[in-house]
């Protein structure tokens, strides 16, 4: 047990670590895919198969789509190599150890660090089901309508670059580069003879 | 101990052919405790790498033949009886050819790409129950399990266009990844629908539920029903997208973008990336006769004798030749085709048939004298008009009319 939890929080710290700072950006997005594999993989060590799962396809089967899609379109081929360590590293790593400190304090002299485990659930589909729409309908119906907004925002963006006005054919036809292309075809199609 | 081991065998291989529960208690008791885990996944694992590698060259022989004789020629019909040592020829070749990497491609990743297509394809086979009593791993989420491998494989096709550095792989990359992602949506909500009546995300669950025959002669399948019906039809076609297969492969057409996401890789790696691709086909054809055909049940109650494993294989196998006969027959479909037909015609459809399952699943307490036929009409009904009407509305008012024929003078 010990050593699976070992080896996965390995896993998932280097390549959490090497999504920040390798060169190439697509290696970054590649190994952060990677790190969202290591933390399905430690969700279902804890027995927690339907997180485990949802966490692979969502996250790497669509958010890591989408950041990979993000880089693609924007970037457009090699960018130049950066420096990876940024000037003021002192400093930054100050205050990470500053949170981390502080929020292993709170997370340790909280009720949580002290209570029992709670006991395995049964089937824990049917169960989260049933949570879902009982006692958190509204927070399903409130993330139902974030992802509607969602939809509805990018139909609006995509439509906007679609409804610029079309080329009007009759003005393509009339521009010069055509007019030469129509009258050679036509000295190509009278039939000879 | 050699006697107890080869007893084991027999025995366990006796129980797996007569669909016998709990067949390989007797074979792990020969080995000490420890192992026993190891051995009982190996043994799990290996019949299902064994049955489906060879299913794959059976089928790259099939469908060089079907297509051949669909297309009025022969197939390939050199090397050995009707060609059948043909796969053999291919692996050969393929394993012997140069491994060809451009010099500026990302040399680690065009190397993990084949890798990372065929090792999630090959995890999607751990949920499907094969016979009565042989399923490798029943989870209790099991056909999540089989979504979210199957997610995972789209993350392989762009590793592969961008790793080549080329511009055809690149656009076939994006090309494909953004067909894959449109179709998982109908993929995923016929299968829902399937989920929503049955109860239970496990595949062994779903399977159980298709037990039982209705008037004494029809199978209790759900593809007998009007929403499994419907449901059979997105669900074949967005899985036709999926495995990038005609008449979806613009990502791999030759006369469009050379290889698309596969153009820079040669010989072995091909070989697994075309492996991967058709493992994939048979896994979600798994599915489909899993979730919709019945699965491991027989068709009718007089055919019961013959082994469960026999149904599921000859449910697999006619589906696979369904693919081959589509592929021969219709036309590719250009990519804004492709992906308007997904969002705008299968996820509306793949939603409405979601509530005529609903309505079907209400309506069973109905015992009024008409009441199965009544049920039969109002969920067709649910489908049936919309699918007219949406058909209609998309085609954009273009009108038929007669076809013109302009010859040569």
């Amino acid at each position: 047990m010990q050593i699976a939890f070992a080896i996965l929080v390995a896993l998932t710290l280097a390549s959490a670590i090497a999504a920040v700072s390798l060169r190439n950006l697509v290696h970054c997005a590649l190994c952060l895919a990677l790190a969202f594999a290591g933390l399905a993989a430690l969700y279902l060590q804890l027995g927690a198969q339907f997180v485990g799962f949802a966490q692979i396809l969502v996250y790497v089967g669509a958010v890591a789509i989408l950041v990979v899609f993000a880089i693609l379109l924007t970037r457009g081929g090699e960018s130049a190599p950066q420096p990876v360590i940024s000037r003021s590293w002192v400093a930054g790593i100050a205050v990470a150890v500053l949170v981390f400190g502080v929020l292993t304090k709170a997370m340790l002299s909280s009720s949580l660090a002290h209570r029992e485990p709670p006991p395995k659930p049964g089937p824990a589909v049917r169960e989260i089901g049933n949570q879902l729409m009982t006692r958190y309908v509204l927070p399903l119906e409130a993330v139902g309508l974030l992802l509607t907004a969602a939809t509805i925002g990018a139909s609006i963006i995509a439509m906007q670059d679609a409804g610029r006005k079309q080329p009007d054919p009759q003005s393509v036809a009339s521009k010069p580069a055509n007019a030469r292309l129509r009258r050679d075809a036509e000295e190509f199609e009278t039939p000879t003879g | 101990m050699m006697g107890d081991f080869f007893k084991g065998l027999l025995v366990m291989i006796w129980r797996v052919m007569t669909d016998q529960p709990d067949p390989k208690a007797e074979f792990l008791s020969v080995f000490p405790g420890g192992l026993q885990p190891l051995v009982s996944a190996v043994l799990s694992v290996s019949p299902i790498i064994l049955v489906f590698a060879t299913l794959f060259a059976l089928t790259t022989w099939l469908e060089r033949k079907g297509l051949g004789r669909i297309q009025n020629r022969l197939g390939p019909n050199r090397v050995g009886p009707y060609g059948l040592f043909q796969p053999i020829a291919d692996g050969l070749k393929m394993l012997t050819k140069e491994d060809i990497v451009p010099r500026s491609a990302d040399k680690v990743v065009h190397f993990l790409a084949p890798i990372a297509f065929l090792v999630p394809t090959l995890l999607a086979y751990a949920v499907l129950p094969y016979g009565r009593n042989l399923v490798p791993v029943n989870f209790d989420a099991g056909i999540l399990f089989f979504f979210a491998v199957g997610a995972s494989t789209e993350l392989s096709i762009f590793m592969a266009g961008w790793s080549s550095r080329n511009k055809y792989s690149l656009l076939g990359a994006m090309r494909a990844i953004a067909q894959m992602i449109s179709y998982e949506i109908p993929l995923i909500l016929s299968s829902v629908t399937v989920i929503m009546i049955a109860g239970s995300l496990s595949l062994v669950e779903i399977v159980e539920q298709q037990g039982g025959y209705q008037f004494g002669w029809l199978p209790g399948w759900f593809v007998f029903t009007p929403w499994g019906l419907a449901g059979f039809v997105i669900f074949l076609i967005a899985s036709l997208a999926e495995s990038n297969r005609s008449p979806f492969d613009i990502p791999e057409a030759e006369s469009e973008l050379i290889a698309g996401h596969l153009t820079e890789y040669s010989g072995f790696k091909y070989a697994l990336f075309f492996l991967a691709e058709y493992l994939g086909m048979f896994a979600v054809s798994g599915l489909a006769a899993t979730l919709f055909l019945g699965g491991w049940r027989a068709p009718s109650p007089f055919l019961e004798w013959v082994p469960s494993y026999v149904w599921f294989l000859s449910k697999l196998v006619s589906l696979v030749c369904l693919f081959i006969w589509i592929r021969g027959t219709v036309p590719r479909l250009r990519v804004d085709q492709l992906l308007n037909f997904a969002w705008k015609f299968m996820l509306p459809m793949s939603l409405l048939n979601l509530l005529a399952a609903a309505a079907w699943h209400f309506t069973a307490t109905w015992n009024f004298i008409g009441a199965g036929p009544g049920r039969w009409l109002l969920c067709a009904a649910m489908i049936a008009v919309p699918y007219v009407l949406l058909g209609r509305a998309l085609t954009g008012g273009k009108k038929w009319t007669r076809r013109t024929y302009r010859f040569a003078e």
